[in-house]
């Protein structure tokens, strides 16, 4: 343990947000948006390892070309289940429902979200969306893959679109209102003297976020309801018999599900901003460019869905339009990078776990990026597209960027959040472990993919075996490591020293509060002088 | 400043108790309107999905969808938007009543836009049977009668093209249209399909406004809008009105294609 | 099939070093940036770690640094981009004198028809140094025809003809796979491409049945369902327009737009009529989607006859024979 992390004496506030009260109704009916985001942490959770699960599950049938382990219907319900559950009940969740409902209120100096009961309906919706989803789909199973393709899904699966459908469709409010709360509540809730720019970064890519579930979400509902209405009912919108056309199917999706991309991963460059900072003890380079960097990509999100669809058959000048457009994207994304790297100059650079987390993910999210210029230059793409060099892209996105920032954020506010500290050894031991399980699993898909191996496939071609050995060993490497983090942070639970309220010497609201923090957040009302950097030698007109 | 929390909640003549996490009344009330717009603004993505499915369908068959458009009768449609239209006005009466503390108005006010707007689904309801009737609800289960559609004005039936069929090939016999114009049955069927989910959709919207208002009658008749605090009122009228300016971009799209005498 | 353990795959067509040598760009490009920002990090995160006295002051932040970092990468993102448009326009563009080999799909099986006529399942023999191209439809749902070997892909669909063309470099057997998830056996739904000089080719088709091409099959079908009693004749009387000619070319649509009469056009003009209606004659022609529903293979071959027919309804001599005997390449 370091010294910064040891400054006694604590003092243990008598009276937090966790001990107020304790009866079960005071936690499934609390508003407090402290208590909603331990609900949400639970949840996902949860949910996170059943959907790791299931991968696990066809990870072990891969260890062998020929399909033995699983039937063919029971590998494609797995990998089913492993993508919505992950996509739509972990990864859009995770960072802005537990993070950011703790901390943005916290963060900006307010006594709660703008609209409390909102909050907990978010919540249920969530849960009662994600049970009902999950039953669907471990007792009957959906085999149509995560992205619910027509005429496929509409018409020709035999199993439980519908119900899933409308278990996603119940979720989809629940991101909704989660991104209007946090809206109204930035525009609405700052405390005196907190301007924009005095706003931390990670609550401006929260913003960012915000816009897209508020302008994407609803295209999706509408669009799972259409599926719905014509695998229910028949009728016709997306059935080729008719002059319907399929592919009408996919532009709706994408226009949500590429800006979900960016709902997944715009929280994860908030916290990375935030977790850089806080360990160089240094402002965030650029501070500016990298706020409005991410309202660029929650923008320019939504005008490259079609990079999804080169081989669907678009015309060639649609798809040059969204090649272009797909590979701008990589400038805002870019200056973030940067601007991290510029943060570490001249700063004061420490290594506990969050900031291996931070240095992680800038690494894997530089292989992810850059790996999505591969797919927005139309000819690669047209080789790799639906193999598996895209199963790793994304992954290197989604689970080497969005996850490691979220347990990068998770372990640096855990003193915040609970009170106590984690154990330092065992944490950064965990973190060289994810990043090296993820690597290993990862890096090979890239190889196979350019190979030609095709996504969702049960069996393969044999020579593509000692790459899928590899892959498997890395998944079980990267398992065991997801679990570390879950004991030893149990653990702290009861175990763990006692947090100071400001264990890390950070600045910002947030450490300005008692661990854990009161009810009302802060016993007086904040007036805020400072941007959200102010680090000693800082120059404090530059600490924004 | 810092704001002492005894302060907080205390109501006065202006406005009604502030909840315990605002400062103020006034930031209530704009996080209130804000977060109704934001909910709005959804609720615009919602629809926009569907009109854009209708605009890229209707642009592969404008003639199929000009003919099956003249088949939804425009005098219930138009009766339908200024009975809708009305309603709005007499909901934002309402919110005047409200505002300027008028209890009695704002009951009747409230009571004249349910009452228009149970005329609005009355009629909706009545068209969506009529259609029944006419075999033009394109469901699984349901003959989807073109013949309705593609019937000639002057009533003479097409000619019939017979073909005979060999072997494995079974014979054709079916009525065509001489003179008419051009008619393709699937892309009828996708316009009924988006008739009945694009309306289909705007009635539940005023199945929900319906129930909202209904919840408002009991608390209006105790004056609890009218003591100060009007918000839900007006937050309810920004609902009735986007569910208002749905119907105007609906009603053209889907009644009035092709109604220009040319 | 090459069984052996490799990293890199085969590339067999013409345009598959073409996409390997812009691939093998972007993977120096990301080795060099990824590179460039971890060593960086490593060196800023060292030097300027807590226990290192070092000189910490900071220079103000400069708004230069900031336009240089966000223009930089605009030429290279620009190279990128034309250079893909360049690849990609000669993947979308196939030469004049095509094979035409048509590709039924559904699940979970590929169903090839060579332009002579013979038929297969999941295998297809090609010649080398012929471009073919792909006329492709689906019977069911969405699937997508990959041969990594030849770095071409392309989505498979219900109800719309999609393309792809390529020319094999290197006599061997290559997979071909469904890429596009298509259900239970979707992985099962792969086969095998064997590319053959032209002469072994022509042993191979020689090899088996005499077959009849397309055109033969589909003036057959013509005549089953007397399609020339509206469409030939000529005059006055003729109810349909003369189809000999049309393909390829400038339709007037009844609504006064033109639309160029390509295999979708004609397609949709037979399973839905009244889509589209040829200006000057009444929307008069009934649907023949029930002949087709399950017999993809009898529409393409009816529209291979529609490009090979003369005026008065007979097959013209390239079309009878089919393309490939006669003019395949001296390899």
């Amino acid at each position: 343990m370091s010294t910064v992390l040891d400054q006694p004496p604590v003092t243990v506030p008598k009276i937090h947000y966790l001990n107020a009260r304790y009866n079960v109704a005071s936690w499934l009916l609390t508003v407090d948006h402290k208590r909603i985001a331990i609900l949400y942490l639970l949840t996902i959770t949860l949910f996170f390892f059943l959907g790791g699960a299931a991968a696990v599950l066809f990870r072990l049938e891969l260890m062998t070309p020929e399909g033995d382990l699983v039937q063919p219907e029971t590998y494609n319900k797995l990998f089913t289940l492993h993508g919505v559950i992950m996509i739509f009940f972990f990864l859009i969740p995770s960072i802005p429902a537990v993070l950011g409902n703790f901390l943005i209120p916290i963060m900006i100096g307010a006594r709660d979200l703008a609209f409390p009961r909102l909050n907990l309906l978010s919540w249920y919706l969530l849960l009662i969306g994600g049970l009902f989803t999950i039953w669907v789909m471990l007792v009957g199973g959906v085999d149509t893959g995560w992205t619910f393709y027509t005429p496929y899904s509409s018409t020709y699966s035999n199993t439980y679109v519908m119900a899933t459908g409308i278990g996603i469709f119940i979720t989809g409010f629940s991101s909704i209102l989660t991104g209007l709360n946090f809206i109204v509540t930035i525009h609405k809730m700052r405390a005196p003297g907190m301007t924009w720019y005095r706003l931390p970064l990670f609550v401006w890519s929260n913003y960012a976020t915000s816009l897209i579930m508020v302008l994407g979400t609803p295209v999706l509902a509408i669009t799972i309801l259409l599926v719905a209405l014509e695998r229910g009912l028949g009728i016709g919108i997306f059935d080729p018999k008719l002059g319907g056309d399929p592919v009408l199917f996919q532009h709706l999706f994408w226009f949500y599900s590429h800006p979900a991309v960016y709902i997944m991963v715009l929280p994860a460059f908030g916290v990375i901003s935030e977790l850089i900072a806080a360990f160089s003890r240094n402002r965030v380079f650029g501070y500016r460019f990298v706020a409005f960097a991410s309202l660029a990509i929650a923008v320019l999100g939504f005008l490259v869905w079609g990079h999804h669809m080169f081989v669907s058959g678009q015309s060639v000048n649609t798809g040059m339009v969204f090649s272009i457009l797909s590979l701008l994207i990589a400038i805002p994304s870019a200056i973030k990078v940067f601007n991290w790297t510029a943060t570490l100059y001249k700063g004061t650079v420490s290594f506990y776990t969050p900031m291996l987390y931070a240095l992680g993910f800038i690494g894997l999210f530089v292989i992810g990026g850059m790996t999505g210029l591969f797919l927005a230059c139309m000819p690669i793409d047209v080789h790799v597209h639906d193999t598996y060099f895209i199963v790793a892209h994304f992954h290197y996105i989604m689970v080497g960027g969005t996850v490691m920032a979220y347990l990068g954020g998770i372990h640096y506010w855990w003193p915040k959040i609970t009170g106590r500290l984690y154990p330092e050894g065992w944490a950064r031991f965990s973190a060289i472990l994810v990043f090296v399980g993820f690597n290993l699993t990862f890096f090979p898909q890239f190889v196979l993919g350019y190979l030609g191996m095709p996504r969702r496939y049960w069996a393969y071609p044999e020579e593509w075996q000692v790459l899928n050995v590899m892959s498997s060993a890395g998944a079980s490497i990267l398992g065991f490591a997801y679990i570390f983090p879950m004991l030893y942070l149990f653990w702290s639970l009861r175990y763990g020293k006692h947090a100071s309220a400001n264990p890390w010497d950070a600045r910002g609201l947030e450490w300005t509060t008692s661990s854990p923090p009161p009810t009302e957040n802060f016993p007086i009302t904040p007036i805020v002088t400072e941007g959200p950097y102010a680090y000693p030698g800082v120059n404090p007109h530059e600490t924004h | 400043m810092p704001i002492p929390e005894s302060t907080l909640t205390k109501p006065t003549d202006d406005h009604p108790p502030v909840a315990h996490h605002f400062d103020d009344w006034q930031q209530q009330s704009d996080a209130c309107l804000l977060g109704m717009w934001v909910f709005l603004v959804t609720e615009v993505m919602f629809f926009g999905g569907l009109f854009t499915a209708y605009m890229i369908y209707r642009a592969s068959a404008p003639e199929t969808f000009a003919v099956a458009s003249r088949h939804l009768n425009i005098w219930l449609g138009g009766t339908n938007t200024v009975v809708l239209l009305t309603s709005s006005f007499t909901m934002a009466l309402a919110v005047y009543a409200a505002n300027h503390r008028q209890a009695k108005n704002l009951m009747l006010f409230l009571v004249a836009t349910i009452v228009l707007g149970l005329t609005f689904m009355g009629i909706k309801a009545y068209e969506y049977w009529d259609k029944y009737q006419q075999g033009l609800v394109p469901i699984r289960g349901l003959e989807f009668e073109t013949g309705v559609l593609s019937e000639h004005d002057d009533g003479h039936n097409g000619e019939q093209i017979e073909v005979p069929g060999t072997g494995d090939q079974p014979s054709i016999s079916q009525q065509a249209v001489e003179h008419g114009p051009p008619f393709d049955r699937g892309k009828a069927q996708i316009f009924y399909g988006l008739y009945f989910v694009m309306t289909g959709v705007h009635f539940l919207h005023m199945v929900i406004g319906i129930v909202l208002l209904l919840l408002f009658l009991r608390p209006a008749a105790r004056g609890r809008f009218t003591g100060g605090d009007f918000l839900p009122v007006e937050l309810m009228g920004l609902y009735w009105h986007f569910v208002d300016i749905v119907w105007i971009f609906l009603f053209p799209l889907l009644y009035l294609i092709d109604r220009s005498p040319s | 099939m090459d069984s052996d353990f490799a990293l890199f795959p085969k590339a067999a067509s013409t345009i598959a070093p073409r996409v390997d040598a812009l691939y093998v760009f972007l993977v120096w490009l990301t080795i060099i940036l990824t590179a460039l920002i971890a060593v960086l990090i490593v060196y800023y995160a060292v030097k300027y770690r807590r226990a290192n006295k070092v000189d910490r002051t900071r220079p103000a932040t400069s708004i230069w640094v900031e336009i240089v970092w966000i223009l930089a990468p605009l030429p290279i993102l620009l190279l990128i981009f034309f250079w893909g448009a360049e690849v990609f326009f000669a993947m979308a563009r196939p030469p004049a004198d095509t094979m035409e080999f048509t590709v039924v799909a559904k699940q979970w099986m590929w169903k090839f028809q060579h332009p002579t006529g013979q038929r297969e399942i999941d295998t297809l023999h090609i010649p080398l140094g012929r471009a073919i191209r792909f006329k492709m439809i689906s019977q069911d749902v969405i699937h997508s025809m990959f041969v990594p070997a030849f770095r071409v892909k392309q989505d498979v669909l219900p109800g719309r003809y999609t393309t792809l063309w390529f020319e094999a470099t290197e006599v061997g057997e290559y997979h071909l796979f469904c890429a596009e998830y298509c259900g239970t056996k979707h992985s099962a739904m792969r086969g095998t491409v064997t590319v053959m000089t032209a002469r072994d080719y022509q042993d191979w088709l020689s090899g088996g049945a005499d077959q009849e091409s397309p055109a033969v099959a589909g003036q057959k079908i013509f005549e089953q369902l007397r399609c020339g009693s509206c469409h030939l004749g000529g005059g006055s009387q003729q109810r349909g327009p003369a189809l000999h000619n049309v393909f390829g070319a400038p339709v007037k649509l009844s609504d006064g737009s033109t639309v160029v009469a390509d295999e979708n056009y004609l397609r949709e003009s037979i399973i839905r009529p009244q889509a589209r209606v040829v200006a000057g004659y009444q929307p008069i022609m009934p649907s023949y989607a029930v002949n087709f529903e399950t017999n993809e293979e009898g529409l393409l071959d009816l529209i291979a006859y529609l490009k090979a027919m003369n005026e008065d309804g007979s097959i013209t001599t390239e079309g009878a024979a089919g393309s490939a005997p006669d003019d395949t390449k001296k390899p």
